[in-house]
């Protein structure tokens, strides 16, 4: 596998209204694999938008060097390449809708992209259904509730087919099943048709379902790895502000308690076989 | 502060083809001093519904009555009733617009015509309860703050209001965490010493589970379930026939009945440990 996204010791400072700099990453280097699902972790503030921006030459960085498929960010020739390839789908699905109509702000992305109109629509359909929205088609996006906005905002990136999709916090507002139809949905785009994900969250039973997890602390990529060789350490998570799944923490304490159960249970089904293995 | 809502409806543009009916004849009665959990899928009108509470959208048909005065009637001070009722919005966004931090907490007191000394009071205890550092963060601007940390603004600003009722409309979207712990603890350490009458909207159905006294379960306009945690929460299929889930400790203890070990149903990780630690020596 080769790197779609290549970071290499990229520092970005914000410059506030007062002229005050913030460093909000710290000479972050990350690979992220074609068609790896990447989960990215860590605390408010810790860096993870502000990344996530740099892989879509939303934001260039002040040292070192962001490349998506070998293109360099800061060449801004690429710009639009790099946008084709990598979509995001922002934190607040707000800043996302354009259109007073569901369908046309879901078209207005591969519009932008020149594809043509019967492929548009055939693309605008599939999206809404993908997320379970085609019976809004045509109402206005502004008077949705918070979650379906944010099934709107997903389904304006999955109809530009990017290589590449970002997610960053794509399904903090959405309803139990509505977080399972998006996973499930992400899953399916990435194991079938190849789509390269990096997905930021702060529910940590979503990250368990990635390749591989990042966790951010203070502009730094301070862990990495399988998500049982993350969420085994819980006492680190703990200290850098995330939490284990409630699986994984019942584990810990039996663990504590002389029970013979491994560290690294992540999910309910796991842990089912585990229990019965020890009976 | 106890809060009545009678046969309330709400049809968003009525008369236009966007005619929405969001809230269908809801009722339901909140206690004074009661922490209420209100769960339910996307859509289904939860936001709708506490927005009632301080006014910010007028019934289509129905009455809210808090602390006995009916809220919904003509002349009724609207300045009272948010002053009464905080309300903490979905999104921090639409809460936020003052230059700095500080401002943007101060607004609420700064309304109230409180004295500067108790704004600056208010403002530092505020952002204390939320996690957030007053002295780094004061003359920030709130929108160069991370989705996190604005929410943490929202919530400081009306939590500097000292509301009798609180109202949080999906407080801990966005948090970390560890943020979320100390947030929905503060709320709750609140309401056990001030007795305040608490309203928490939340998709976490761990959350909701170890912090509520009651929870209202809304689908599609209507009140459809009230009953404690443990009550609503026993009712896998029906929760998940409407969108909504059971804690993931609750989900586990179901899966292991299935396979034929038997042990109680539980809410919490603390519960679950319990009856597992009981489980596994019991021979
Ligand atoms: N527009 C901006 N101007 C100045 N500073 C900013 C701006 N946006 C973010 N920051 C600062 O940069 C740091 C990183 O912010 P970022 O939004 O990347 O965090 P995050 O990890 O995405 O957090 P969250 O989980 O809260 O979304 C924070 O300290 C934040 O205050
Ligand atoms: N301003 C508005 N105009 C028209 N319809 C609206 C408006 N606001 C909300 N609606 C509709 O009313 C219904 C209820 O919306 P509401 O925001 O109350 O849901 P919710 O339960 O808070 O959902 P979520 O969990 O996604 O926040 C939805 O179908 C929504 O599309
Ligand atoms: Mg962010
Ligand atoms: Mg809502």
């Amino acid at each position: 596998m080769t790197s779609i996204i290549s970071a290499q010791n990229v520092v970005f400072e914000y410059i506030s209204h007062d002229d005050n700099k913030v460093t909000a990453l710290d000479n972050v280097s990350q690979e992220i694999k074609k068609g790896e699902f990447v989960a990215v972790l860590g605390h408010n503030g810790s860096g993870k938008s502000t990344l996530a921006k740099h892989f879509n030459a939303l934001l260039l960085p002040s040292k070192g060097t962001v490349y998506i498929k070998g293109m360099d960010t800061r060449n801004e020739e690429n710009t639009w390449n790099i946008r084709q390839t990598a979509g995001m789908v922002f934190q607040n699905p707000d800043n996302q809708i354009v259109a007073t109509v569901v369908e046309e702000d879901v078209a207005f992305g591969p519009e932008n992209l020149g594809v043509e109109p019967h492929e548009i629509r055939k693309r605008v359909d599939e999206a809404l259904k993908t997320v379970g929205m085609q019976d809004y088609a045509k109402d206005a996006p502004h008077y949705l509730s918070g979650g379906q906005k944010q099934r709107i905002s997903i389904a304006g990136v999955l109809a530009m087919k990017p290589e590449c999709m970002i997610l960053d916090e794509p399904t903090a507002m959405l309803d139990p099943s509505g977080r399972k139809e998006v996973m499930e949905t992400i899953k399916r785009l990435n194991k079938e048709e190849g789509i390269t994900i990096i997905l930021i969250t702060h529910f940590m039973d979503e990250a368990v379902q990635a390749d591989r997890v990042v966790v951010m602390q203070r502009g730094n990529a301070i862990m990495q790895g399988t998500p049982k060789q993350v969420f085994a350490e819980i006492d680190k998570l703990k200290s850098v502000g995330l939490d284990v799944p409630q699986v994984t923490e019942l584990c810990a304490r039996l663990h504590k308690e002389g029970i013979d159960i491994p560290l690294d249970v992540l999910t309910v089904e796991e842990m089912v076989v585990e229990l019965c293995r020890l009976k | 502060m106890p809060v009545e809502i009678k046969n309330l409806t709400h049809v968003y543009m009525k008369d236009t083809i966007f005619q929405h009916k969001a809230l269908n004849d809801v009722s339901l009665t909140i206690e004074d001093g009661e922490f209420i959990g209100l769960i339910g899928h996307t859509g289904s009108g939860k936001s709708t519904l506490i927005q009632h509470l301080n006014a910010l959208l007028k019934p289509s048909s129905g009455n809210i009555i808090i602390d006995g005065v009916d809220i919904t009637a003509k002349g009724v001070s609207l300045k009272k009733i948010r002053q009464t009722v905080g309300l903490v919005f979905q999104y921090p966004e639409h809460q936020l617009f003052e230059e700095t931090v500080y401002k943007d907490v101060a607004f609420g007191p700064q309304n109230l015509g409180l004295s500067r000394e108790e704004i600056d009071l208010r403002v530092k205890e505020s952002l204390m309860l939320v996690g957030l550092d007053y002295d780094a963060l004061k003359d920030v601007s709130p929108f160069e703050l991370s989705g996190g940390q604005k929410r943490r603004v929202a919530i400081a600003g009306v939590l500097a209001m000292k509301p009798k009722v609180l109202v949080l409309d999906e407080p801990t979207a966005g948090l970390d965490p560890k943020g979320r712990d100390e947030i929905l603890g503060e709320i709750r350490r609140l309401h056990e010493l001030q007795k305040l009458t608490v309203v928490l909207v939340s998709h976490s159905m761990e959350d909701i589970a170890n912090l509520v006294d009651r929870i209202i379960v809304m689908s599609k306009g209507k009140v459809v379930l009230t009953d404690t945690p443990r009550n609503v929460f026993m009712q896998a299929e029906v929760l998940k026939n409407i969108g909504l889930d059971v804690p993931q400790v609750t989900h586990l203890v179901n899966e292991l009945n299935k396979k034929g070990i038997k042990i109680k149903d539980c809410i919490s990780v603390d519960e679950a440990f319990n009856e597992l630690v009981k489980y596994l020596r019991s021979n």
